[in-house]
């Protein structure tokens, strides 16, 4: 099963003076069990795109497909298919509501008639996953947890839905680094663990080079580039300057150094890799 | 150089629930001079956002002191000198947005402050021309990208003529071209009108264009020195939870090779001049 979009343009505000076109003719399918990376500079329709994933949006004309399901049309079926989907906004705390983080956690497989006992082993997992202790949290207020506490809870929200396929938009955005780390690790785990489909919006280039098996750019509303990140950040980077984004900051070094005549490999996306052969070719020479 | 900010012993508690007390501040000594740009980086929770509202007095020291441009905030006299003296800017751009057009909103800091309708006119034009914006005045805010709104958030600011400008990571939510407005901006007015700026950031690529980094931990500052000073000490960041720019981490690990790198290498091109001279 996969989501299909066909010839998707969504126009904001359509039929006034602010009528702006935010994305345009697009043509994809994510496939079960990708982990697609979805970068661009803002405005260019990333999270438009990504709001018609789970039917959020309605498409001004063309087409949203899960497996062979029409999102838009009526009925049971629509539904369902869309709560297939799980999704994380930008900023996702600024959601958290209830009294404890359990309620919390709770409230979207209720709302999905989940019977009680198996909330509770949902709830359970949901935390591990984003590696807080059950114990110590569930009994907690949301709301006087840390910024990296309170996100990710409001991921574990979303994973206690058990969605297929799971979009997140920013979910780094004002995290410390040692934080972004450890919900991208979690990120991982989750996909290695379940299979499921990742959908990741982000801003973070070595993040993204690191995690996503594949990369659309995103420029003035279409698809200007889709293939592996490795593909994009080594060939394409003409391109991705245009589009108003970067490769991650370790290829931009390591392109210097092949400027400057040393014979080092460029793909490279981990720094002890880098430095194993930036040494290696300074041997050479 | 004169000191503008000295904050001397400075300790702050918060109470969270069931009357926990939290010390979100340590005895922070430390001072900020006069057209200086110093960086403060640090962990969610390491006290950076509460150091930085102690600077225009919007939370004041349980004990200790917090001198602004010759002023204690703990007296409420000096409270709206201090403000009108220290700017803030803050993460989310949208949350300090209050009127439907780009002027209008540089306006509000100088309306509030009694400064002449034609005095305030000059201001704008002038605050807009510094951060770039000049073009945009009669949009409607809400339409332009984040980083065009962070630069009105600045041009408040500079509408106050206030010389010094507290930035609390105010390129979190940007894309990166976004990022680099903000931070050229807040460079170009450092150097041109001497602005004394205090920039908190999660960026480290954005903290080396500092006069001075302060990295705090557990409310207290814990490093303190030139970016090249700062970032050389690329395992004792590590251990602290943040990132280091990636030449400095790739000139440690080169060096962890035996391969020969001069210390304090913290930009790129340092770095590809050292290993290929």
């Amino acid at each position: 099963m996969s989501i299909n979009l066909q010839n998707v343009t969504y126009v904001y505000m359509s039929k006034t003076p602010f009528e702006k076109v935010a994305i345009k003719n697009i043509n994809i399918e994510i496939k079960q069990g990708e982990f697609v990376g979805i970068i661009g500079h803002t405005g260019s329709g990333k999270s438009t795109l990504v709001q018609h994933l789970n039917g959020l949006l309605k498409p001004t004309s063309g087409t949203v497909t899960i497996g062979e399901q029409n999102i838009h049309s009526k009925g049971q079926a629509a539904r369902q298919a869309k709560s297939r989907v799980g999704m994380v906004f930008q900023y996702p705390e600024h959601q958290l509501f209830e009294e404890t983080v359990y309620e919390d956690i709770a409230f979207g497989p209720r709302n999905l008639g989940i019977p009680e006992d198996e909330i509770d082993s949902r709830v359970k997992k949901a935390l591990n996953f984003v590696g807080l202790d059950f114990e110590k949290y569930a009994q907690r207020t949301p709301f006087q947890l840390s910024g990296g506490q309170m996100r990710r809870v409001a991921i574990a929200g979303v994973i206690a839905l058990e969605p297929e396929y799971l979009i997140l938009d920013e979910p780094s955005a004002g995290l410390d680094p040692r934080g972004r780390d450890e919900i991208f690790g979690q990120i991982i785990n989750l996909y290695e663990a379940t299979g499921m489909t990742v959908v990741l919006v982000s801003h973070n280039m070595e993040d993204v080079a690191k995690m996503a098996n594949r990369l659309l750019v995103m420029k003035d509303g279409e698809i200007s580039l889709d293939g592996t990140p490795k593909d994009i950040f080594q060939n394409y980077q003409v391109e991705l300057k245009q589009a108003g984004v970067d490769a991650p900051p370790l290829t931009l070094l390591m392109n210097k150094f092949k400027q400057r005549g040393l014979d080092v490999d460029n793909t490279v996306i981990a720094t002890d890799a880098a430095a194993d052969s930036i040494f290696d070719a300074v041997r050479r020479c | 150089m004169g000191e503008f900010i000295t904050v001397k012993d400075m300790c702050h508690t918060y109470f969270a629930h069931e009357g926990e007390e939290v010390q979100a501040l340590d005895h922070i000594n430390i001072s900020i001079h006069e057209g200086e740009f110093v960086a403060i980086i640090g962990t969610n929770g390491s006290g950076k956002s509460t150091l930085a509202k102690h600077f225009n007095a919007l939370l004041t020291p349980n004990s200790g002191q917090c001198i602004v441009n010759g002023l204690d905030t703990l007296d409420p006299e000096n409270t709206w000198e201090i403000r009108q003296s220290v700017g803030m800017v803050f993460q989310n751009p949208d949350n300090q947005i209050v009127a439907t057009l780009v002027e209008e909103d540089v306006a509000f800091g100088p309306e509030n402050l009694g400064v002449e309708p034609a005095e305030i006119r000059k201001r704008v034009a002038e605050a807009l021309q510094d951060v770039g914006m000049e073009e945009y005045r009669q949009h409607s805010p809400h339409l332009l990208s984040g980083g065009q709104k962070q630069r009105v958030a600045i041009a408040g600011v500079l509408a106050m003529c206030s010389n010094c400008l507290v930035l609390d990571e105010p390129t979190a939510m940007l894309d990166p071209q976004g990022r680099q407005e903000v931070l050229s901006t807040v460079l170009r007015l450092h150097r041109e009108q001497k602005i004394t700026v205090v920039y908190i950031t999660h960026f480290m690529e954005e903290a080396v264009a500092a006069d001075r980094v302060i990295v705090m931990e557990q409310g207290k500052v814990v490093m303190e020195g030139t970016p090249q000073e700062v970032f050389s000490q690329v395992n004792h960041l590590k251990e602290l939870g943040l990132d280091v720019p990636v030449a400095a981490e790739l000139s440690y690990r080169l060096r962890q090779l035996n391969l020969i790198i001069p210390e304090k290498i913290i930009t790129d091109e340092e770095l590809v001049v050292a290993v290929c001279p």
